[in-house]
């Protein structure tokens, strides 16, 4: 029976072994001091166009607030995922409720690490995963332009999710494999400014890889398949394939791209639908050249067949 | 006499069945739509110029368009299987589906009263009715493909 004592030795010290790195690999990282120090104070003119391009209205705002109300960010709005219910929280003034008493360097924390104030790890539907790749001026620039917003009360409902996905430790394991403020499309030297500027948008603020990209097992966006369309996450359908492979976009010009982002409307006079819709009404807040970036950032990138598996024939 | 009866609801069912077909009847409907903003548009963006009656005329039948499209006529009750893109959503909330509608019809028809006289005025216009077209298709429709 030596042998089994042995064994089961052996198992708690790995077992234990395996918690102590666990628990040390899924701490919560924070940002570095050189990084905090660089923020410096933010212009709250610029932070508006960084507002509209990282589209936190869409998921923040009462759900069907039109106008002005989309700039009340008391959360709310329910995304029933398969890992569970997330509700985004109110991200307005409020001192209490929402982000009022958040520092400078909290809410950068927060877009670049996924850390919130008290040391948690935040879940990555809220996209920090792409707001990584942002700079620190456009964070500093969006706290200015944020702090601008009014103050509104009330607490949005807590997540709804299932074992294992209710455990925050694990995020932090998650992010070793997923977040990096690298850009996800190397592109060469040379490259025209205009597709860096799109790349800038798209990758960072604009984070349109989270819904656009299929995921893998784990929920992390698979980089081979950028941009290449994917069941929907959150309610039921697809989410369109944006690279130029076959089921994409190649038959859009770049106009075609901009000016759908401007009024909604495909080359072929479909109209906007689904989530992209709000995506839309922020990117419709955007300068043309910014529009223009985008598009050419998607002629520009590796094309790819679609990301979903081909609709079913109708029974 | 039970056979009878039944035998007579199933023809008009074969009937209604091979008569009409929602579905087709609402895409056709649908595209027309898309067809009448892409004129539209391109006078509004300059590639075609303005042309007053040329812009009414296409207000004028995106209006008749609107009033064509009966609701209850076009998503009967189980005209959300087959190659359709309508959400379930549609029969869930009747109602919010059919005010959506009316909004539309609405507003072609303000359109139309007020005649646009120019491309800026014509553009308000369209931005209005595409708004229209994204409240909608941003609930009561389903991107598949």
């Amino acid at each position: 029976m030596a042998w089994l004592k042995k064994l089961l030795g052996a198992v708690i010290v790995l077992g234990g072994a395996g918690a102590v790195a666990g628990w040390f690999l899924s701490a919560p990282v924070r940002l570095d001091a050189a990084t905090l120090a660089g923020l410096g104070p933010g212009d709250a003119a610029k932070g508006k166009r960084i507002f509209y391009a990282g589209g936190c209205t869409s998921c923040h705002s009462k759900p069907g607030a039109e106008g002005d109300a989309r700039l009340q960010l008391v959360g709310g709005l329910e995304l029933k995922t398969p890992f569970g219910t997330f509700v985004p929280p109110n991200i307005s003034q409020d001192q209490k409720d929402g982000i009022g008493a958040w520092s400078e360097a909290d809410f950068a924390n927060a877009m670049l690490k996924g850390v919130s104030p008290s040391g948690g790890h935040f879940y990555p539907a809220f996209p920090y995963a792409s707001y990584a790749r942002m700079k620190p001026a456009d964070i500093a620039d969006l706290y200015a332009f944020m702090k601008t917003l009014p103050a509104v009360a009330g607490k949005a409902p807590d997540n709804k999710l299932s074992f294992p996905f209710n455990i925050r430790r694990g995020i932090g394991l998650w992010k070793r494999l997923y977040l990096s403020p690298e850009p996800v499309i190397a592109l060469p030297d040379g490259t025209p400014d205009k597709v860096l500027a799109g790349r800038y948008l798209v990758e960072g603020p604009g984070h349109c890889g989270e819904c656009h990209t299929p995921r893998d097992f784990a929920g992390g966006v698979k980089k081979a398949e950028w941009l290449a369309g994917a069941v929907a996450a959150e309610g039921s359908g697809v989410v369109p394939n944006i690279t130029s492979g076959e089921g994409g976009i190649k038959d859009w010009s770049e106009a075609d791209i901009a000016n759908y982002l401007e009024t909604g409307f495909t080359p072929d006079f479909d109209s906007v639908g689904g989530a992209m819709v709000e995506v839309q009404k922020n990117m419709a807040q955007l300068t043309a050249d910014d529009r223009a970036a985008i598009a050419a950032y998607l002629k520009a990138i590796p094309p790819h067949p679609n990301g979903y598996p081909a609709r079913k024939p109708a029974s | 006499m039970r056979k009878l009866v039944i035998a007579i609801s199933m023809l008009a069912f074969a009937g209604s069945a091979a008569y009409a077909d929602p579905i087709k009847d609402r895409q056709a409907l649908m595209k027309e739509r898309g067809k009448l903003a892409g004129q539209i548009s391109k006078m509004v963006k300059g590639e075609t110029p303005f042309d007053g009656a040329a812009a009414l005329d296409a207000l004028k039948a995106m209006q008749a368009n609107a009033e064509k499209f009966d609701v209850d006529t076009l998503f009967p009750a189980g005209s959300d299987k087959g190659d359709t893109t309508a959400a379930p959503k549609i029969w869930e909330d009747m109602a919010g589906f059919k005010a959506t509608e009316d909004k539309f019809t609405a507003d072609a028809k303000a359109a139309v009263a007020a005649a646009p006289a120019d491309a800026d005025a014509l553009k308000a216009q369209l931005n209005t009715l595409g708004g229209d077209c994204g409240t909608c298709h941003q609930t009561y429709r389903i991107k598949k493909s």
